[in-house]
């Protein structure tokens, strides 16, 4: 090992330290900006997440898992997984063992940024000795990982098929500028180290190349302007990083760090959303999961645009996607960053409306406060439920076979639970309704608050204060009854495919209860796209300007995506999706309730007679 | 006068040269879809705040078009939002969107009227 250029300096490494000083700058004062916006609440969480061991491991795991390993994307696709580890991966353990070669071999050279990405033209090393062999292994061995890595990135651009996507991102100017310095990267660095590996040596990737080449290039100019070339390529790369999507790469680990803290969005643009709009990075695996982009035409209208348009901060087209989105949460749901761009739609919408003015007086909640009962269950329908009686009849059939000890808050309709206006992005208006409401439950004395819509169930689980009252939708509960064995069914025998309503699924986790019901009163089918990827039935109240022919068309793709398997019934737990999937569906729609009430036997009944 | 115990009605003749139909026809390049409405009564009879409030979208949407704007819009003061009256219209009007335009085109009306 011997050091050839003594000064330890060459002119060429000046586009690379100017690109990698700039963007440390730009990360740091990035960082500090985004941490003194935070709110000081936000603030202190983030401080004591930060000393928390518990939270530190998780930040570890989630860091190595998201940001290296590409856990997520590996789990949707392969190819596409490999794709991304390869390059983030193997781009990383370049990094580390460039450092830990300065570390071994050149001590006095270690904080010269510049020294490790360069190594090989400064530092002569011998693969003769079993280390230097095993060090010019390595980097060899990451630097075809990363080459193969970029070699499926240029391929994907011609055919997105063989990474399992349909479509993807339009790209912008800065990003096809980083995206072309980004793929001569890694091949220029082959080449540089091949041109120099006759002088400092090289592995089994680098060597051979360098023999081939000596073949014709017998002189050694062409060695400088490679490593010139080299060094512009990531220069171009770094100053590009904060104008391009390939900001997300720093900003990621930032994210999440912050997110494991517990820190909610509170503006749609400031502070933490900051950290959100960087982090996405433009990978349009949400264009393929928007429910909306059955049309072409829609595809304007996916997450990924918007986050690009809030990161512009173009007003107009940023409010014209807010507005039209269904807010089904799949893009977050399958977002391998984990972006919440519903929450930052929502947030947007609340500070861009023209408020109405609002008046809730008339809803007066004149009950007198009755004495608690822990075994009373409190039965909220809810306003959807209203407009499908099928609903709560068959509550109340189920609840009377169980003997249940029940109030039903809402028989001659209630109030709304709050949160189509807080989806509509008016909170305060909201926040009136939810205190009405919370007078009311709480007067009712009821241990168990019964819930058969799962908009009001999100809302009641989280934006509400109900202190000791236990919060159930109705396919917990009726789980619950069957596992007890307060209520007995038959099995019909029937095809049952069950839809996962969005605000349940995706918005509540609960995916196993109405499975495990459908499953006893009928064969459980599963819909192409179930669980936590469940398209959603086109009806949604979160969009607001989505026309009536478009909603039309989500509705008949959702079908099409549920009848895949031929059920004879499509079984669902939400109000919404039953009216709206009943509209368009050629087979029966049915909500659990109704679907257990018409198969429960009479045998307990009986017995409490 | 003889007093015979009833009077004469109050004409219920618009005039339509005090109505306000700039901030309607600001409102239908908004939400095209206002004109389409047919006053069958639907949004009325499924409206959540109806045992609670003078809610009722029908009855808007004719005043609006005759331009009686200030009796119009403090009938949707308790509207919730909650979405029935689109999911029941057989036009496929954008109903929930429509009263956030209406509230956003009738603006200045709001702001005078409550001065």
């Amino acid at each position: 090992m011997k050091e050839r250029i003594i000064i330890g300096f060459d002119s060429f490494v000046i586009p690379f330290m100017v690109g990698m000083i700039f963007i440390l700058a730009y990360c740091i004062i990035g960082l500090v900006r985004i941490i003194c916006r935070l709110e000081p609440s936000d603030r202190k969480r983030l401080f004591i997440s930060l000393v928390t061991p518990k939270t530190i491991l998780k930040n570890i795991r989630d860091i190595i898992c998201d940001c290296l390993l590409h856990v997520k994307i590996f789990r949707r696709n392969l190819m596409l997984g490999y794709m991304h580890a390869s390059i983030a991966f193997g781009w990383f353990m370049l990094i580390v063992i460039g450092h830990i070669e300065v570390w071994l071999y050149t001590p006095h050279r270690q904080g010269l940024l510049y020294y490790p990405v360069f190594f090989r033209y400064f530092v002569k090393e011998t693969n003769h000795t079993l280390k230097g062999a095993f060090f010019f292994f390595l980097m060899d061995l990451f630097l075809l990982m990363v080459l193969s890595g970029i070699g499926i990135a240029m391929f994907k651009r011609i055919r997105s098929s063989i990474v399992g996507m349909r479509r993807t991102t339009r790209a912008s100017l800065t990003d096809t500028i980083a995206m072309y310095a980004l793929w001569a990267i890694f091949p220029l660095r082959l080449l540089a180290e091949s041109f120099t590996a006759g002088i400092s040596g090289g592995g089994f990737l680098t060597k051979p190349m360098y023999w081939l080449f000596h073949n014709f290039l017998s002189k050694d100019y062409h060695i400088l302007p490679t490593w010139w070339a080299y060094s512009i390529a990531l220069g171009i790369f770094f100053f590009m990083l904060p104008f391009s999507r390939y900001m997300h790469i720093p900003t990621e680990a930032v994210l999440i760090v912050f997110r494991n803290a517990g820190i909610k969005i509170r503006h749609p643009r400031k502070g933490y959303s900051e950290l959100q709009i960087y982090s996405c990075s433009s990978c349009g695996i949400c264009i393929d999961a928007c429910p909306m982009v059955t049309h072409k035409k829609n595809i304007k209208y996916s997450s990924v645009y918007f986050m690009r348009f809030l990161r512009r901060k173009n007003r107009k087209k940023t409010r014209e996607i807010a507005d039209k989105c269904l807010m089904c949460g799949k893009c977050v749901a399958i977002c391998p960053v984990g972006v919440d761009s519903c929450e930052l739609k929502r947030k947007f919408r609340n500070a861009d409306k023209a408020l109405p003015a609002r008046n809730y007086d008339l809803l007066e909640v004149s009950e007198e406060k009755k004495p608690a009962e822990k075994d009373k269950i409190l039965y909220y329908a809810g306003c959807m439920t209203q407009l499908t009686p099928s609903i709560y009849k068959s509550m109340e059939k189920i609840l009377g076979a169980a003997g249940a000890d029940y109030e039903f808050l809402d028989r001659e309709g209630g109030i709304c639970c709050g949160r189509p206006l807080l989806l509509s992005g008016n909170e305060e208006a909201a926040a009136e309704l939810i205190r009405k409401n919370t007078e009311a439950i709480m007067n009712s004395g009821a241990g168990t608050l019964l819930l058969s819509c799962p908009i009001c169930y999100k809302v009641f689980r989280e934006n509400y204060d109900l202190k000791g009252i236990r919060i159930m939708h109705h396919t917990v509960y009726i789980d619950n009854l069957i596992k007890e064995g307060k209520i007995s069914v038959k099995n019909s025998g029937k095809n049952l495919v069950y839809h996962d309503p969005c605000e349940l699924g995706r918005g509540s986790g609960i995916y196993d209860e109405p499975r495990n019901t459908i499953s006893m009163i009928g064969n459980l089918k599963e819909a192409a796209e179930n669980r936590k990827s469940s398209i959603c039935c086109g009806g949604s109240l979160g969009s607001l300007t989505l026309s009536s022919e478009d909603r039309a068309a989500v509705t008949k793709h959702s079908l099409k995506n549920l009848t895949y398997m031929n059920p004879e019934e499509i079984i669902t737990a939400c109000p919404l999706c039953l009216k709206t999937f009943g509209t368009y569906s050629e087979i029966p729609v049915k909500d659990i309730a109704t679907a257990v009430a018409g198969n429960i036997t009479c045998k307990n009944k009986k017995d409490k007679e | 006068m003889i007093n015979f115990g009833f009077t004469l009605s109050p004409s219920s003749r618009i005039d339509l040269d005090k109505a306000n139909k700039p901030d309607f026809s600001r409102l239908a390049e908004i939400e095209p879809d206002i004109l389409k409405c047919m006053a069958c009564g639907s949004c009325a009879a499924s409206c959540s705040t109806v045992n609670f409030g003078k809610m009722n979208l029908r009855k808007v949407i004719l005043m609006l078009t005759r331009g009686e704007e200030k009796d119009a819009l403090p009938l949707l003061e308790t509207c919730v939002l909650c979405g029935k009256c689109t999911m029941v219209c057989p036009r496929g009007i954008n109903t929930r969107h429509l009263i956030i335009s209406i509230s956003e085109a009738y603006k200045k009306a709001q702001k005078t009227e409550r001065k």
